[in-house]
């Protein structure tokens, strides 16, 4: 059994991919499972769990799939993390457990995303919500905390102040909770109901959510640190950088955020939704990481001709995940390696009719450690678009900066925090995002876990003396 | 859920919405505006809040009917709810700092301007106003303008009431008239007209503060849909705005932004109402 492959998801047809948003691949079935679960080595040094941000006991969880004890493996995965439905699908494991994985080094690694997939699913399809996650920590307690934003970051320190016994409102400037999960990932990638069972776990536990309050606006941020004990800032960074190039506000030229935001929080895809979306013949999107993917194959679902991708660097430079380039490429999208667009260009109208791009090539490392390109002059060329989309990052909401008075933040404004997720202010944290700019959903989990034990150390000390 | 508590036609599809929103009420200062979604399958739309009620914690917007989400708020009435309402947004006006303001409004603009004239009437601020119509029925909110301004000028485009002539023909007479006169001039209204009112502005070198109607999405500073560009920078309506210098603003930007979903939302509009 050991030695066999790495067990695939399986794929829906093309066909069903080009005219709906339903998930590209589907969920192991438990034979399945507990298939891949006994290709697991269980290595005594567990370097898996060195690679996840959480520190999942992935071992555990594995060894108790294979046993088919499921529930107990739901219990493990959600004694640390309290999504696995979502991180299942969206975490970059072929960068992080995977990657360490023993198995990985002579053939193909355990499938631990998928494995943690098909126990989130059962959670979800079982009922089993996050009732492990913190309980063993500490004892029931007093004290409020508001969390500012409902995205994975604040979603996690909500489950665990809860947990922890202490009154919980969770304020959301959108009509719909789950941040990014709702706005920004694809329901072909991550469905709603999913998220949305999540959401429905914590209000049973108690937490209270309220909708369209953009705290800062609706509610001053100073009156929210009157009310509440302490503060959690988990506002994620939705301000979409752009290129600074000519033509870059042409109708039809947009960013990632916004063209998601259309077709994922509006549903703007369906005939029923008021919500306007260009549906484009060629369309070319900028960037290489998942949103841009995600752009991408939201398009060619749209309709679209031709999409293309143009990405800076190589393609052993790409950010996203493999799994999204690859299934990109099947669905049709054409990845444009070495390719930076200088300029796009108008029609008559004001419209974006296409793009001039010039070639790359990689130089020395930059100080992230990856590959830095340079333009290579004289190498223009033109293609045809009718729409563009910039996917080339975000940084956190200007509201934070302009709005929370006192909040210490950075030039681009980070929320600045130490290492157990404290501001400058005094029952403020922060994390996510909004601290570390555009990262990944379990890293914003793993700041949301470490803000609340933070919270927890400061209400502890307040009501028990 | 958000309740109606009164609805009144002002003017031929002209509405006038009071509608139970505490929060926002509690907070809100004139220039800022909400963001509103009718239904399940609404868009999110922002409209100004033309007047707000911290006692009552209500809030009023005026809205003409144009497109498919004015038209299906056109359908409810008071005492129903409307899906979502978040605010207040934007940044808040400061005209507080100027001598003598000129206010100018076209059309349903009136909807910022009112709320303008009330809170610099009620600092003794001196202002004047110019309201733009098409014909007489048009005419919103113009005796309560009237109590509460210095002067009052009205103009329609067939004569109907007030001069006949336009916005800028009034500006124009008055700049000409006495040049020194004003500090600020406040200008809402089509982007053409805002654009013209700007040029003429100009040329007597007298600031003009413009309230810009970008088409908007979050209306958060999450998507860039509303930017614009000032003096050769990209600002968000949403966050930065939604009152900008309007001597700087890219105006044939604007206008050609404002029109890029026009197709989009006849076609969608007609299908809705089966035309």
């Amino acid at each position: 059994m050991k030695g066999t492959p790495r067990n695939k998801l399986l794929e829906i047809s093309m066909i069903e991919r080009q005219h709906t948003f339903k998930e590209t691949t589907l969920t192991y079935d438990k034979d399945v499972a507990i298939n891949e679960a006994k290709r697991c080595l269980n290595c005594k040094s567990a370097p898996c769990r060195q690679g996840c941000p959480v520190g999942v006991n992935i071992p555990l969880f594995i060894s108790k799939i294979a046993d088919s004890n499921f529930d107990s493996a739901v219990q493990v995965v959600k004694a640390t993390n309290a999504l696995p439905a979502v991180c299942g699908r969206v975490c970059p494991q072929s960068e992080q457990c995977e990657k360490l994985c023993v198995r990985g080094k002579n053939g193909s690694a355990v499938a631990i995303g998928c494995l943690e997939r098909f126990l989130g699913d059962y959670a979800i399809d079982n009922g089993i919500y996050c009732a492990a996650v913190g309980a063993n920590t500490l004892k029931a307690g007093h004290g409020s905390v508001a969390i500012i934003g409902s995205g994975p970051a604040s979603l996690t320190c909500a489950c665990e102040c809860i947990q922890n016994g202490y009154k919980v409102v969770v304020f959301e400037a959108l009509h719909a909770l789950g941040g990014v999960l709702i706005y920004g990932i694809p329901e072909f990638r991550l469905p709603k109901r999913l998220v949305d069972a999540e959401i429905k776990s914590l209000v049973s536990l108690g937490v209270k959510f309220e909708i369209n309050t953009l705290i800062g606006r609706s509610i001053s941020f100073s009156d929210l640190r009157k009310r509440f004990d302490a503060v959690f800032i988990g506002t994620g960074a939705g301000l979409p950088n752009f290129m600074d190039i000519e033509g870059e506000n042409l109708n039809g030229v947009y960013s990632a955020n916004e063209y998601l935001t259309r077709v994922n929080l509006m549903k703007a895809y369906l005939d029923e939704s008021d919500t306007p979306i260009m549906r484009a013949r060629n369309v070319l999107v900028i960037g290489g990481g998942n949103v841009a993917f995600d752009s991408a194959r939201t398009a060619m679902r749209l309709g679209s001709k031709s999409v293309v991708l143009a990405y800076r660097r190589t393609k052993d430079e790409i950010p996203a995940r493999v799994e999204e380039v690859e299934q990109a490429e099947i669905e049709g999208v054409i990845i444009s390696i070495l390719s930076i667009p200088v300029k796009l260009l108008s029609d008559d109208n004001g419209n974006v009719r296409g793009a001039i791009l010039k070639k790359c090539k990689l130089s020395e490392m930059d100080v992230r450690g990856r590959r830095s390109f340079e333009i290579i002059e004289n190498t223009d060329y033109e293609i045809e678009c009718d729409l563009v989309i910039v996917a080339i990052g975000t940084n956190p909401n200007p509201i934070v900066k302009e709005c929370f008075s006192d909040l210490v933040t950075d030039s681009v404004g980070r929320v600045l925090v130490d290492q157990n997720n404290i501001t400058n202010l005094p029952g403020v944290y922060a994390g996510g995002d909004a601290v570390t700019g555009a990262a990944t959903v379990i890293s914003a989990m793993g700041a949301g876990r470490s803000a609340a034990k933070s919270i927890a150390r400061q209400l502890n000390g307040k009501y028990i003396n | 859920m958000y309740q109606i508590i009164a609805k009144r036609v002002c003017a031929p599809e002209v509405i006038e919405y009071v509608i139970y929103a505490p929060v926002i009420a509690s907070s809100a200062a004139p220039g800022q505006f909400v963001m509103l979604r009718v239904d399940e399958n609404g868009e999110r739309v922002p409209f100004t809040i033309c007047d707000f009620d911290r006692l009552k914690g209500s809030v009023t917007i005026l809205v003409q009917t144009v497109g498919v989400s004015t038209y299906k708020l056109s359908l409810k009435n008071a005492g129903d709810d409307i899906l979502d309402l978040a605010g207040p947004f934007g940044e808040a006006t400061d005209l507080k700092n100027y001598s003598r303001i000129l206010l100018v409004a076209g059309g349903i603009g009136v909807a910022v301007i009112y709320p303008q004239a009330k809170v610099l009437n009620s600092k003794d601020c001196k202002f004047d106003v110019i309201l733009g119509v098409r014909n007489s029925q048009m005419l919103v909110y113009s005796n309560e303008i009237k109590i509460l301004s210095d002067y009052l000028y009205i103009t329609s485009d067939d004569g109907s009431v007030g001069i006949k002539g336009f916005v800028t023909d009034k500006i124009g007479e008055l700049l000409n008239a006495n040049q020194s006169h004003y500090d600020l001039v406040f200008a809402v209204g089509p982007p053409p007209m805002m654009r013209a009112v700007c040029e003429i502005t100009k040329r007597f070198n007298i600031k003009t503060i413009v309230s810009l109607n970008s088409i908007m999405l979050d209306g958060t500073g999450m998507c860039g849909c509303c930017r614009v560009t000032i003096g050769g920078q990209v600002k968000y309506s949403c966050v930065h705005g939604p009152e900008f210098d309007g001597h700087l603003v890219d105006w044939n930007e604007v206008i050609f932004r404002s029109k890029r979903f026009n197709a989009l939302e006849k076609e969608h509009y007609c299908k809705l109402r089966g035309l």
